[in-house]
């Protein structure tokens, strides 16, 4: 007999139960209010996103089984699921300009963002293969729905179409990949999965099943070869939720990513680990040329997340501690640049219309010298300059790929982190030297503070490292 | 002969003549109350299988929601059923090809089936013998206890579903008549003008 549940032992899954009732409250709040309700909607998703987060660290340290082994609170998921939960709740706070000047209005954009975290949240702590495919199906339907909120616009809904076909052919992928590895280990618990492999040879079902399981991971995280879908999503999508996706969901997948192989799959390192430096090198490297020629700043956003991907997994290709703990502080860092890049993305308005190209950016120095100092970091940052935070994001993933003896995967990382370089200096060249254009449209207070919190972050970060990479080394021991 | 042998040849019979009418019959509603009738005997050969749950399920589902919005859509979109079967007579060698490696593969995979013997004790919630508990209360069980969160986080997927349906289609068009059931109750007899109509005039 099971033991019997009481609402104590709940407590490990209380973030998202809140925010899952929270989302319905907010729900009903937004189509019984004859406004729309939309600014109440925001507030609330924000306010519950903030508690959610607070619930998490609630609990005293340690690691927390619930639901016969399927759900699992962990300092790993802990830490994940606060990234998680900032990158939501900036993601809202971005939309809220956007909002106010009428391109948007739907109170169910913060709904689903709060729907779609609670899925990430069940992502990160999924410790079985259906706790796995319900919180990436509930992340990626709530993410379809949002790519094209905008339904008057034939770009979004295009980019909603594309997202959602390939979106699940990457599930199915994923499911048979799941069914193949129940039905070679007779489980799909992570943890006795990993007990059944290590007990012998794996068989050759087995295998097959992980490399379908990490193809339809590899698509959540538009990892190359997997990435198509990416620029044309981005670009599509309105701006406010391009934010999100490069944020927040691409931090639980990374993390999903990295507890399966890590907690699933530890005895057979040498079979995920060619799929993972395969996959990292093409990402890099794609991400480092296709981004050279593109106009479109979304765009060119796209490609540079597809390229941090495959930094990120450098780490994860290391199979270590030390690379767990880089690809943590890779994502954390990642998360606040993109974040901070957006928010000056989503200020690029003449009058009543966005601007999306490059070219736009031109004299940017002169008309709004701040902005333009900040976004030069940024970008500095994701080109990986010292003394930039991004730069040590880097070095840690480098650093443990080194460690763990994989020289080509550093050494071409590096070179094409080198190749990056050259677009994002090119924007730089473009803001400061270039003949200056008409100004844009004055930013608002929050996309001005994120903007701001994120440009500080990337330049003080050298000065104070230690309670990121702390809790990171502690995250990262968890899994082992 | 037992009876319960009996009816299994009954309601596979059944099911294969509706199945082959499903597609032979040249009227399209016809075709899905065919596939209703297949669906009703499948549900009969679960019952002997001892799976109540799926045979019920089978009913509820298939024929209560899909079957019918089979129907639904069969008598709403204006197909020419006729003119899109003309040329499926030229498919036949191929698609009888097809469909006999499948039936070839299927009796090789049938035949030669083994779980492997690691399997078995690994089993999370092996099935009861239907003596000891029927399959609804072994389902029971189970669901709201141990998979409580799969599903819960089901339903939830459901819930965004249907946002995402509302979001995305519902438009609130000016000018249609809506039923407001309140006015309906409030209203009294004083509104209300009775006329008596000639049969073929209309008012």
């Amino acid at each position: 007999m099971e033991p019997v549940m009481t609402l104590q032992s709940l407590l490990p899954i209380a973030p998202e139960i809140l925010l899952s009732v929270g989302a319905m409250a907010a729900l009903m709040l937004g189509v019984f209010r004859s406004d729309g309700g939309v600014a109440l909607c925001s507030g609330l998703s924000v306010a519950l996103l903030v508690a959610a987060t607070l619930l998490i660290w609630l609990l005293p340290g340690g690691t927390y089984l619930l639901f016969g082994d399927s759900f699992i609170l962990d300092p790993f998921a802990r830490l994940m699921k606060s990234l998680v939960a900032i990158g939501s709740l900036v993601s809202i706070l971005l939309s809220i300009d956007y909002m106010r000047s009428g391109r948007m209005t739907r109170f169910e954009y913060p709904v689903l963002i709060v729907l779609s975290t609670t899925g990430m949240f069940v992502m990160v702590s999924a410790n079985d293969l259906v706790t796995l495919y319900l919180g990436l199906e509930l992340q990626s339907l709530a993410a379809y729905v949002l790519a094209s909120i905008q339904r008057d616009s034939a770009r979004a809904t295009e980019a909603g179409l594309k997202y959602f076909v390939l979106g699940s052919l990457a599930s199915g992928m994923l499911l048979y990949g799941a069914s193949l590895i129940y039905g070679f280990t007779g489980t799909v618990n992570f943890h006795r999965i990993a007990e059944i492999t290590a007990a012998g040879d794996p068989p050759l079902g087995l295998v097959f099943g992980l490399v379908f399981l990490l193809a339809g991971l590899a698509f959540k995280i538009s990892a190359v070869p997997f990435h198509m879908w990416t620029p044309d999503v981005y670009e599509g999508a309105p701006t406010p939720v391009t934010a999100f996706f490069s944020a927040a969901p691409k931090v639980a997948a990374v993390a999903l990513l990295v507890r399966v192989v890590m907690t699933g799959f530890p005895s057979i390192v040498l079979e995920w680990q060619q799929i993972i430096v395969f996959v990292s090198l093409a990402s890099m490297i794609l991400g480092a040329f296709a981004a050279i020629g593109q106009r479109n700043i979304k765009r060119l956003m796209a490609y540079s997340s597809i390229a941090n991907v495959g930094y990120a997994l450098v780490g994860l290709a290391a199979g270590t501690e030390a690379g767990v703990r880089g690809v943590i502080i890779y994502m954390a860092i990642y998360l606040v640049m993109t974040l901070g890049t957006f928010a000056f993305i989503l200020s690029m308005r003449r009058g009543d219309t966005m601007v999306e190209s490059i070219e736009d950016l031109s004299g940017l120095w002169k008309n709004n010298g701040l902005a333009a100092f900040i976004l030069t970091v940024l970008f500095f940052s994701l080109a990986g300059i010292p003394p930039l935070a991004g730069f040590f994001a880097k070095f840690y993933v480098f650093l443990a790929a080194i460690e763990a003896g994989l020289y080509p995967l550093a050494v071409i990382g590096v070179l094409s982190s080198v190749v990056a370089a050259f677009y994002y200096l090119r924007i730089v060249k473009i803001m400061v030297f270039d003949e200056a254009g008409a100004p844009f449209e004055p930013m608002g207070g929050e996309l001005r503070a994120v903007l701001g919190v994120s440009g500080f972050l990337m330049i003080f970060f050298v000065v104070f490292p230690a309670p990121l990479i702390a809790i990171a080394q502690r995250a990262a021991l968890s899994l082992f | 002969m037992t009876l319960a042998t009996a009816f299994f040849y009954l309601f596979s019979a059944v099911m294969l003549a509706s199945a082959v009418m499903v597609i032979a019959s040249r009227n399209p509603v016809h075709s899905v109350l065919f596939l209703i009738l297949a669906f009703f005997n499948a549900a009969g050969l679960f019952l002997l299988l001892g799976a109540e749950f799926l045979a019920m399920i089978l009913v509820v589902v298939y024929v209560g929601a899909v079957a019918v919005l089979f129907l639904f859509v069969v008598m709403m979109l204006d197909i020419d059923f006729g003119e899109l079967r003309s040329g499926a007579m030229q498919y036949l060698p191929i698609g009888g090809l097809i469909g006999v490696i499948l039936a070839v593969e299927l009796i090789l995979v049938l035949t030669s089936w083994a779980f492997g013997p690691e399997i078995a004790p690994a089993l999370a919630s092996p099935a009861p013998e239907p003596t000891v508990m029927d399959n609804v209360a072994a389902l029971g069980a189970i669901l709201y206890t141990r998979y409580v969160l799969f599903f819960q986080l089901s339903g939830l997927i459901l819930l965004v579903a249907m946002i995402g349906a509302i979001v995305l289609t519902l438009r609130h068009k000016e000018g249609v008549r809506r039923q407001d059931i309140a006015a309906q109750v409030a209203r009294n007899k004083s509104g209300i003008e009775i006329r008596k109509v000639e049969s073929g005039k209309g008012i």
